[in-house]
């Protein structure tokens, strides 16, 4: 490690010219830069992590049931509809606004299916295509609402939230409820659709085989341009770690019934996401726009255009959670969308480590968020207590989640690390 | 984004504004305001505080909207009504406030807007093309990996310069660039502004600091109250320069140097 270091230092990297910065190199190095990120308040992933290890070893202690790998296979499947609305929140998060309206809106995306699908008979492609450009209509409004009107988005969306289930409401008539056929291939994805074993070791393995090639092609990189680069001793250390986890996850799953096909579509849409905020202009200026409006737009970002967009994300992604939300349930109600949809998929993204003040946050916080959130509200129901507690208790996990927020971000701001 | 990078003859004029007043509600922030600026010029805007220089900078950046008069740049009337607009015909601004976000890390500040590979960021390339901008500002900046929250006043300064020089402008506008800067930064930044004005493009240069602005101005325009108080040349006097940016002879500067060549005087 000293020789790397050495080394470094003697062809003096077009990065490197500060001798006040500690380069850090190899694994000990990526250690030390970790506890020194977390210690300054750039938690990102941690809490979560931790959280969702406290809570599998509570649930199971309470209950050995909760870790039995069927269990898990129907968090699983619970997961994925609540998980993408949360994906949705993300984005609204990133630039600071808030969407209180998603859980109406999954909840009329579930209605618009049974309504043209089951009631008026079209193709079962154009009442999801239908309920798509409900959820991106939405999101328009709330654009230029936000825009136009500089109407405040929690307002704006407090009043849709109404509106929406309004709409859901009136359209699902007077009976209220309409049944999928269980022969469906949409029910059969929301209930029993199991990617292939050899798939899904495959796509287990895959993030570490990303990683090894990708640390490969930045090196060569930033070889060639003259920067210093990383070594390889993380990146594999990294891949190692995270395809022996999730090898065993799958191993673990396939001891029942396997990894869900729509937990699998979930995870395509967090990775695509995670692409689109971390490696496109229009993440990076999300993330401006979050981080101080009036800076991207003198930039020459155009601010409203970003904002439009987050939102049409958002309710896009909100009416697909409508979607498979329904497929989960194998009908269209009018408690869709209900009830707790809404703040679970807020404290989802919260929870995963996405700032309620902007700026911060990745796309696998829908992910890790959604776990917590399904894993202690699997565990409740496990224990036989009434939805009244679990409310409770998830409002307070929201609670915490916020306050770690805050706190964070206070200890960042002595930090430097806004 | 691609610019007009042709130089221009020296002399011919790129930015020309008639008669540019801006109103916020009640208060006129600035009135009739001319002001020319030609190729391979160094023109220096002084003023008091409040008299309004950063609002007339704000106005060519696209940021506000004048209320009155005209904007023509190389010879065609403009209208700038956003900020990207002013990037595009080559006007970039270093703006007082600095406008950086300090949740991005430098790299990304600097380019933000115009990210090289939209689709695809080339951060190598972004990161190579960082240290070379800020090598030529002699910044002394640790690392660009780190968010803009954690550098100093004088650190974020040069980060705001080196964004405005990214795009190859045509005019840069530099408001107050230098007031946090040590030393030997504001020499480079001094430089520089020679630099840019040999290349043959325009700068406009905001300072309070008389000797920096003498150092490198070809003109220096004053602004008082929001209207144009004259223009003068680095050959000008102190004391002339004094009393048209606080639009009296008689003032508490001119006391004060009274009083020191008194007090020298008796000593
Ligand atoms: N956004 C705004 N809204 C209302 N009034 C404004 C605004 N911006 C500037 N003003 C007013 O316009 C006048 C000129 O302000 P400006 O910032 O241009 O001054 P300045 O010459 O840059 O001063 P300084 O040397 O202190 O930077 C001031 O009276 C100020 O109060
Ligand atoms: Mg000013």
């Amino acid at each position: 490690m000293a020789q790397i270091s050495q080394k470094n230092a003697a062809t003096a990297h077009l990065d490197q010219g500060d001798s006040r910065v500690r380069h850090d190199t190899g694994l000990s190095g990526a250690l030390r830069g970790f506890i020194d990120r977390v210690s300054s308040g750039d938690l990102g992933m941690l809490p979560v992590v931790i959280g969702l290890v406290l809570i599998s070893i509570a649930f199971s202690l309470l209950n050995p049931v909760f870790l039995a790998p069927a269990n898990l296979v129907n968090v699983l499947f619970d997961a994925a509809a609540v998980g993408f609305i949360a994906l949705g929140v993300v984005c609204v998060l990133l630039l600071g606004e808030i969407d209180l309206s998603i859980g109406s809106m999954s909840g009329l995306s579930s209605a618009i299916i049974g309504v043209l699908w089951i009631n008026t008979g079209l193709p079962l492609a154009v009442a999801i295509a239908g309920s798509l450009a409900m959820g991106a209509l939405v999101g328009v409004v709330y654009g230029i609402l936000r825009n136009r009107f500089e109407m405040p988005s929690f307002v704006a969306t407090l009043s849709g939230l109404l509106a929406l289930l309004g709409l859901q409401l009136y359209i699902l008539g007077p009976t209220g409820s309409i049944n999928l056929p269980f022969t469906s291939p949409l029910v059969r994805f929301g209930q029993i659709l199991i990617m292939p074993e050899w798939l899904s070791y495959l796509v287990a393995m895959l993030p570490g085989v990303l990683i090894v090639v990708g640390a490969v092609r930045t090196n060569a990189q930033r070889t060639a341009a003259n920067l210093s680069s990383a070594g390889m001793s993380v990146a594999i250390a990294k891949a190692v770690v995270l395809t022996l986890g999730l090898v065993f996850a799958v191993y673990y799953l396939e001891l029942s019934r396997g990894v869900p096909w729509m937990f699998g579509v979930f995870v395509l849409f967090v990775v695509l996401l995670d692409y689109a905020l971390v490696r496109t202009q229009w993440g990076r200026s999300m993330f401006a726009v979050g981080g101080n409006a009036e800076a991207a737009r003198r930039s020459g970002i155009n601010v409203r255009r970003i904002r439009m967009s987050a939102f049409v994300v958002c309710s896009t992604f909100a009416a697909l959670g409508g979607v498979f939300a329904a497929a989960r349930l194998a009908s269209a109600s009018q408690q869709a969308g209900s009830g707790d949809v809404n703040l679970n998929a807020i404290a989802a993204a919260v929870i995963g480590g996405t700032s309620l003040f902007g700026g911060r946050g990745s796309a696998w916080s829908a992910l890790l968020g959604v776990l917590v959130i399904m894993a202690i509200s699997n565990g409740l129901t496990l224990l036989n207590l009434s939805s009244s507690l679990r409310y409770m208790i998830t409002g307070a996990v929201l609670a915490i989640a916020v306050i770690v927020d805050s706190l964070a971000r206070r200890s960042r701001a002595s930090h430097g690390r806004a | 984004m691609e610019h007009a990078t042709a130089t221009h003859a020296p002399g011919e004029l790129i930015l020309r504004l008639r008669g540019v007043g801006k109103n916020f509600g009640a208060v006129t922030a600035l009135k009739d305001i001319d002001l020319d600026v030609h190729a391979g010029e160094v023109v220096a805007l002084v003023g008091d505080n409040g008299a309004g220089k950063s609002t007339l900078v704000k106005v060519l950046a696209g940021v506000h909207q004048p209320t009155t008069g005209t904007i023509e740049v190389q010879g065609k009337p403009v209208t700038l009504d956003t900020p990207g607009k002013a990037l595009e015909l080559g006007i970039a601004t270093v703006f007082q406030d600095l406008a950086l976000c300090e949740n991005l890390d430098v790299v990304a500040n600097l380019f933000l807007g115009h990210e090289i590979c939209p689709w695809r960021m080339d951060e190598v390339q972004m990161e190579v093309r960082a240290w070379t901008l800020l090598q030529e500002l002699a910044a002394r900046i640790p690392s660009v990996r780190e968010p803009i929250a954690s550098l100093s006043g004088g650190q974020r300064q040069t980060v705001a310069i080196a964004r405005s020089l990214l795009l190859e402008p045509q005019i840069i506008m530099l408001d107050e660039p230098t007031a946090a800067l040590g030393v030997a930064q504001t020499a480079e930044v001094l430089n520089l502004i020679e630099r840019v004005r040999a290349r043959g493009h325009g700068v406009i240069l905001i300072s309070h600091n008389m000797e920096d602005v003498r150092a490198v101005a070809d003109r220096i325009v004053v602004l008082r109250l929001g209207r144009n108080n004259g223009v003068y040349t680095a050959e000008t006097s102190h004391q002339e320069l004094v009393a048209a940016i606080t639009g009296a002879s008689e003032n508490s500067v001119s006391r004060r140097a009274a009083r020191k060549l008194e007090e020298v005087d008796q000593g």
